[in-house]
Parts: structure tokens; sequence; C-alpha cells
């Protein structure tokens, strides 16, 4: 049987950052992952580095955000020069696009909200009213109110990044195991065999970055992990010679000239299925946004299941009952590859969670703290 | 590329590709009609510019994506030629407009 | 805009005329959606543009095509409603049936459900397939079919499989000839042992001898035992090179016709879930039906050549067969009546049948076809991905199956849906890893099926 200084489930955007950065530190990893139809939340990225939206009311997590996305720079260099893949990643500010009246004036009071709780990071921010925000965009519809700006919103390319991320962890001497769907785990402290693919493997470390699969996993080592998938549907278009002025949300050109038009949020369980309800929805959604798409063609329309916990939150705990098991949950794989390579990583590696990431603890969900 | 049969007979209109007027069959396909005026390659790809015609001629490659009255990636082999239609080869990948 | 029907038949080939036909008649209200001008499907393309327009083709095309002629007859004396020049684009979990024709999208209900898409070539992944002229003998035939049109200058025609050989012949009959008929290797060992079934089938070899002979009378070299294909050429083929007996051989040409069988037309049935499995002798996914041709989906049949590769007398029957069963299911007729009709469809299908193991096994697409060797080839046609990257991906990064090949390359993102690299993409896979295709499964189909423009699908109005 193999032995390994850690083990990662999962070589999804989250399993595949943190197995990288594992590796990076000198660590012998194992990745282990499922096969070729699998859930897959990383199918449902829409590629935002994005800032601007996160942890509104939860200034640690806008603050985690943010790390990432300053770290996002170098990360994206780090990986072409390793790998050669160009993850596509851009850092220019982005904007959050609000279509009614009510819409940008409760988005201002998020933005405000955002820039009084950030203390010493300073969140800054500008509310674009549709002029403005038509001079940075002149494709914006008529009937779009504005956008709320920062400088901090970001993006790269999911896929490109994932293949970046696998081959990366293997030129740092990390296994890759497809087809390995976890049958059985044997849990100690500091001491994990895991049965899966038909081969066991060991190590003293454990991190589950499963996604949904972490519910179940979690409890075979004392981690209650409440996450629930909720579905996204998404649509992608023909390739476009490049239009889309700024990074925004529900709309993204990709390098290659596809525009990603998104996103639903249904909690209608393990269902990834597209519907004409919402295909309809997205679309009117996007003209309203982007007159310009009425006469472009979408090639594929598919469902993704985020992972996501009752909070929204990240899930980041090492388990009491079995140190050296760990879990990474979050529904912003892309956002936060950076910290969890280069951050996450290191405090799984040194054996211990840091008082920052004290507000992702699993514990927020403990019946006696819902009282 | 490819000519009429002289028994093939029938009416014909005429079409404009790539600016230039032509005579095509009636009932033939756009991509026909373009394999007929020998206007091949008749697109380039958005990948590399490399360059393409028709393969199928069924709707199932899309190779003949071409610009037919003004709205790009037709597949022109399902869409019959009618009078003063107007083909034009496509390259790279779609422009919009504002 | 919304239209409702008892029985909606995607595709107007042999299958779904005879389903429509037969469906009219026992009282369904049926509606026929198909992409073209006229009702036919590939094999009957035009047949009714050329028995009014250009009679003397009907001879050149041969009896297999004039058949046609009595089921588009039937057809338009069913009273089933005809959708032509209309797509289908997505079909929904309650058999909502989305169209676009005339620039605009539309809904139509269904009670019941037959995919009758057929068949499409196999992919021919050669060095320098993607060429202009370099096209596949289908398009030739529907080129000859529905516009009199020929190659007008130097052309060959190369392959495998008793399209080859047909084509070849209906040009010469139209006045030109190929350069050469290259014919790369058959399985006739492998085929042998269905020899038998083979020859008591209907009049399938006398087909097949006729052929060579009309060709060697018209003095077409046939370079039988051909390996090694490859098209050079800039902005367009200019010459074909093959290895033949033992020799490298190049032929001048600027229109190449290529051929390896045909292979289901799946990705609507797929879009729909329909569950599949691989057929080994016929090389490709098949759709998992039962006698009538109903689909793991509620609802939903499949019949014809996009239920496996049946032929066009075989694919007649099947439609008959459908729409007796979705009759029965609506109550039209009853179980005894069902089976009764069913008997002489069923008896002529065996017959038919009996010729496909031969035939499957004697044409079978070669390894090297399946799954191109040189690492230079395009595999995806529309992302450009190559077989070099593809075997890659797999032996250096470990990569299962097509979808995640797809996450990683971008293969089978294009507009075609993986229709052209499908196939090619899990044999690739599948002999990288040493495993079955069937074991490797096949990419994930979404709607669209058809590539559709956000303003049509807001006009639709849910």
């Amino acid at each position: 049987m193999p032995r390994f200084d850690s083990l990662v489930i999962g070589g999804g955007l989250v399993g595949s950052a943190v197995a990288y950065g594992l590796a990076r530190r000198g660590l012998k990893v194992a990745l282990l992952d499922e096969g070729d139809v699998a859930y897959r939340a990383s199918r449902g990225n829409f590629g935002l580095v994005w800032v601007q939206s996160k942890g509104i009311g939860v200034p640690e997590y806008q603050r985690w955000t943010r790390q990432s996305s300053t770290l996002w720079d170098d990360f994206a260099i780090e990986l072409k020069n390793e790998t050669g893949v160009d993850v596509a990643h851009e850092h220019r500010g982005g904007v959050h696009i609000c279509i009614s009246e009510e819409d940008f004036a409760a988005r201002r009071r998020q933005m405000e909200q955002l820039h009084l709780e950030s203390g010493e990071t300073r969140f800054e921010y500008e509310m674009l009213d549709h002029a403005q925000l038509k001079k940075l965009m002149p494709e914006i519809g008529p009937e779009v109110a504005g956008a709320s700006y920062t400088p901090y919103d970001g993006a790269a390319n999911p896929l490109y990044l994932l293949r970046s991320l696998h081959s990366a962890f293997l030129k740092r001497g990390g296994q890759y195991f497809p087809n390995s769907r976890v049958g059985a785990l044997k849990a100690a402290p500091h001491d994990f065999t895991v049965t899966a693919g038909g081969a066991k493997f060991n190590a003293p470390k454990l991190v589950l970055a499963a996604g949904l699969g972490n519910k179940t996993l979690g409890a075979l080592v004392g981690l209650n992990v409440p996450v629930e998938p909720v579905k996204g549907q998404i649509f992608v278009t023909e390739r476009v010679k490049p239009i889309l002025s700024m990074l925004t949300i529900w709309v993204r050109q990709m390098a290659e000239g596809g525009l990603l038009i998104g996103e639903s949020r249904e909690e209608v369980g393990f269902n990834d299925a597209t519907t004409p309800d919402v295909q309809q929805f997205l679309a009117a959604r996007a003209i309203k946004m982007f007159p310009f798409l009425r006469d472009v063609r979408i090639v594929r329309h598919w469902g993704a299941l985020r992972v996501m916990a009752p909070d929204g939150l990240p899930i980041y705990e090492q388990s009491g009952h079995f140190p050296g098991a760990f879990v990474a949950t979050c529904h912003s794989g892309v956002t936060l590859a950076a910290a969890h390579a280069l951050r996450y990583a290191k405090f799984v590696a040194d054996g211990a969670l840091p008082p920052e990431l004290a507000r992702f603890s699993n514990k927020r969900f403990d019946v006696q703290n819902a009282a | 590329m490819f000519k009429t049969l002289p028994d093939a007979g029938g009416a014909t209109v005429i079409v404009v590709i790539n600016g230039a007027p032509f005579s095509a069959p009636l009932g033939c396909t756009a991509a026909a009609a373009l394999l007929l005026a020998g206007a091949v390659p008749s697109r380039t790809t958005p990948v590399s510019g490399a360059p393409r015609a028709p393969y199928c001629m069924m709707g199932a490659c899309f190779e003949c994506l071409a610009e037919i009255d003004g709205a790009p990636n037709q597949q022109a082999c399902l869409v019959p030629v009618v009078e003063g239609m107007r083909i034009n080869r496509q390259s790279g990948s779609v422009a919009t407009k504002i | 805009m919304s239209a409702a029907f008892d029985y909606v038949i995607v595709g107007a080939g042999p299958a779904g005329l005879a389903a429509a036909t037969t469906g009219s008649s026992l009282g369904l209200k049926t509606a026929v959606i198909d992409e073209q001008a006229e009702p036919g499907g590939q094999i009957y393309r035009a047949i009714e543009t050329v028995s009014a327009r250009r009679p003397a083709h009907l001879q050149l095309l041969g009896d297999d095509y004039a058949v046609g002629a009595d089921v588009v007859k039937r057809f338009r004396a069913s009273g089933a409603d005809y959708l032509p020049l209309t797509t289908v684009w997505q079909i929904d979990g309650g058999r909502n049936v989305f169209t676009r024709g005339n620039g605009r999208a539309s809904r139509i209900a269904a009670k019941r459900i037959l995919i009758a898409t057929g068949a499409m070539e196999r992919p021919v992944p050669v060095p320098g397939w993607t060429l202009p002229g370099v096209m596949t003998c289908g398009a030739a035939q529907t080129l000859l079919k529905s516009t009199g049109a020929v190659p007008a200058g130097r052309f060959v025609v190369a392959g495998s499989g008793p399209l080859l050989l047909l084509i070849a012949a209906q040009l010469v009959r139209a006045g030109v000839k190929p350069a050469v008929v290259i014919e790369t290797r058959t399985n006739r060992l492998a085929a042998l042992r269905h020899l038998p079934a083979f020859l008591s089938a209907p009049g399938y070899l006398s087909k097949g001898l006729n052929l060579i002979a009309e060709l060697r009378t018209a003095g077409v070299p046939i370079h039988s035992g051909a390996s090694n294909l490859r098209i050079n050429g800039d902005d367009g083929a200019r010459e074909i090179e093959y290895d033949w007996h033992g020799h490298t051989r190049r032929e001048a040409a600027d229109v190449v016709l290529l051929h390896q069988g045909i292979v289901p037309n799946m990705n609507l049935a797929l879009s729909l879930r329909c569950d599949h499995q691989w057929d080994a002798a016929q090389r490709s996914f098949r759709p998992q039906l039962d006698a009538w041709g109903n689909s793991s989906v509620d609802g939903v049949q499949i019949a014809g050549d996009n239920g496996g590769i049946i032929g066009a007398q075989a694919a007649e029957l099947s439609g008959g067969l459908a729409a007796l069963a979705a009759a029965f299911s609506l109550q039209k007729i009853s179980a005894d009546d069902r089976d009764r009709q069913a008997r002489p469809l069923r008896a002529k299908m065996k017959r038919h049948l009996g010729a496909r193991p031969f035939l499957d096994a004697l044409y079978r697409a070669p390894q090297v076809v399946a799954a191109p060797g040189e690492p230079d080839t395009i595999v995806c046609r529309c992302e450009e991905i190559r077989a070099g990257e593809i075997r890659r991906i797999v032996t250096e990064q470990g990569c299962p199956g097509p979808n995640q090949m797809k996450s990683f390359t971008r293969c089978g993102m294009g507009p075609c849906q993986g229709r052209l690299c499908g196939l090619t993409v899990v044999e690739l896979i599948a002999e990288s890893r040493g495993i079955s295709p069937g074991e490797v499964g096949y990419y994930r189909i979404r709607s669209p099926v058809k590539p559709i423009t956000l303003g049509e699908i807001a006009g639709l109005g849910v």
C-alpha cells in the first residue's frame, strides 16, 4: 500500500488547488478523483475572480476573498511558468450591473456596508448611473439603471485553470488517481486509509475537497459538512468577436470569443437538468442587459450544482476527533484558487488553521449556536 | 469545384456570392451554390483562420457556415436559395453590432 | 406559435415517413418535422424533384433510390402535418418539441415522440481531411440528387463501404469518372462466417458485384487494400497520397470523396438522456430500444438508422412498428391488432436484417480510421484539436473520458457538438487506456442540439 504525506479527495477546482499547494511545499500527495461522469461544480463556474459581492456582513469573508484576488496576479504567472498553460487571468476591475432602480439602490447600500466593515483593508467602490456605465460599456442596454464598480475584480478561464493545476500538481511529483471514488475510509488521528478505485491509500493527512461529496465523507472523519446542491443553469454562445468591454456578472466573454450567460439559483436537490422556464428567463435578462445578444446563438445550455453551505460561506475545518483530516468547500472555486493553493495548503501542511479562518469553522452550524 | 449536369434543367435564380452575381439552380442550397460557383474556401475558422468548405452537406458538420442575407453562422446547406440572396464568406468568428 | 399533436416525428426519411403514414392511418394526429425542403431524408433526398424535373436521373441513381417515390407518395396522402425547413433544437422533459423555422422559434406539445433523424457518415480523420474539396460520399450523392451536380474537375473516391462503389457508379452514369476508387482494407475473413445469412437476404450480393463490374467496364481503376491515406494541399485539396501494393501513390484531385460507413446521428436522443450502449459490430453507440423502438425515456421512440444501422428498407419497417406501438399506447388500437399488423413487418425486417452482420463485419471501420495514429491529424474540426494532443492528455494527465477531455481541451465544444469528433475521441481514449469504447462512454450532449438565438428563445413565451 503506497504511503503519502497527504491524500486529497476531489480533483475539481478546490481539490486540485490544495493538492498543488501541498505538492508545492514538498509533500507527497495523492489526488483521488471520480470518473468521467461526475457532478463537478467546476463545470458551472463562470471563471470570475469576484470580490465586490463577497462577505456583506461578514468582513472575514471579504478579507479572505480580497487576499486571494491579490495573490492571483502572481499565481497566474506561476502557473504559466510551471505548466505553459495561460489561464487567461485578467485583473481590471468589474461592474455588478443593476437592471432596475430598486436593484441599484439596494446595491449602493450593500457597497456602503462593505466599505464601512472593511476597516484597514479599505474597500472602495463607485456607483455608476446609466450614463456613466454607458461610457464604460457602450453595449449596455437602455433599460439598465446602473452598476457598482470596484477595481478588485478579475477573471480567469476555469477550464484552463483546472488543466493547469492538474499539470502543475503532476510536475511537482503529485500522483493523480482518476476513476477513484472513495469506497471505504478508515480514520484514526493522523492516520487515514482510503480504499478507492480498487486500491488502498494511506497518509497522516487527509483533505476533503469533494464538493457535495464532503457531506458523506465528512461524517466518516467526525466533521459535519452541511452542504447542499444549488443548481445554476448557464448558456454558452457561438464565438463572437470581442464585444464585452468590462467584466461583469451574468454575462462573460471568454478569450476564444464565446459568451457565458447565467445563472439561476435553484434548490432542487441533485438535479442538474436544464429547464425551458429558466432558459427563457436567462435569455430575456441577458438581452435586457446587452441588446446585441438578441442575434447571438447559444450552442449549449447546461446545469451545474454549486456546493452551498447554509450561509453561503466556505467551510474550513480540521476534525477534532481525527486531527489531520481537513475539509475545504466553497462556491467560488476560481476566486479562491490562489488562497487555496498558497495559503490553505500551508495551513494544512502546518497542521493548524489560523484564527482568521475561524469564521469559516463548521462549529457555526452546531445546534447550540443556532439558539 | 462542382458543375450541374446538362440535363439538370430547371429554372435558375441570381444570387450574390461575395459581391459577385451567380446563376444558381432554383431549389439548390446556398452551400451547393458556393460549390457550383467555385467560391471555396467558403469560410476561415475562428481558431486558426484555416480554410474550410462544405463537408457533409446534411447539416451535421457545420463547415458550411456562411453569412446569408446579413445573418452570420447560417448552415448554408440547409438554406434553399432565393432570388437576390446574398451569400458571403465568413472570416473567423462572428462580428456583432451594438 | 404553440400547437399540439398525438405523435410528433423528427425526421422525414423512410422511418419517419412510414411511421407518419401508419400513425395517421390509425387515427393519431401526426406531425413530421424535418430540416430539408422535401421529404425523403438522406437516402431518398429530393425524390419528388428528381421524379418531376429530372426523371432520367431515377435510372442513374438506381432502384434503391427510385423506390423512395412510393414511400413519399404514401406520406403525402396520409394527412399527417408536414413541417419542412424546420429544425428541432430541443425536446424538454414534458415532451414539448422546440422548433425553429422561418426564422421563428415555436413549441409543439406531443403525447408521443419518434426520433428518426437517421444516420450520418462516420468521420474519416485522415491528414488533410479538413481541406476544402474534401467531402463525404454522401455529400456528393446529395449534390447529385438535389441539384443534379457533379464534380467539375479531377476527383477520387476513397475509403470503404457500400456507398463507396455506389456513388462512384452513379457518377460514372452521370458522365464523370473518378480518377481512381481507393478502397481501404476490408475484413473478408471476419465477414465470411456471416456469408450464408447475407446470401439469403434479398439481392444485396448481386448489387455489390454489379457495381464492381460496372466500374471495371467503365475503366475506373479500383485500388483495393490501400492504406495510409493523406490529402495534401494548401487552400484546398490538391492530391491524395496512399500506399498500395507496397508503393506510395499520388493522385491529383481537387475533390476527394471519403466514406467509411454511416453511424447513428445521436445528438437529439442523447440530449433527452436516452440510454445508449456500445455496438462493437457497428463500432458505434446505439440507443437501447425494445422490439417496438421504445427508448429508455417514457413516450420517446427511436426508429430507422438512428437506432443502429439497418438500411432503408428495414428503416421503413421499423417506422411502421413504432407507429403501431404509439397507437396502442394511446389506445387507438388493441394489443391484438397491433401484434397482428406487426407480424408481416417483422417477417420482412428479419430478412433485410440478415444482410447486416456480413456488411458490418466486412466494412467494419479499421482501427487507424477509428483512432488515427498520425498525431497531427485533426480530430475536432471545430476547435482544431489533434489526435496527438488527445492521446497525450490521456497518458500524461490521466484524463479518463470524453467529458473531462472536453474540459481540458475544448474538444467537442464547437458548434457541431461532437458529431464529427465524438466517436474518434472515444476510440482514442479507449486505445490509450486499453479498454473498450463502451467503458469509456460518450460526451454528455445538451440542448440546444442546433444553435438558436437568445432572441428566438426569449420570444417563445413559456
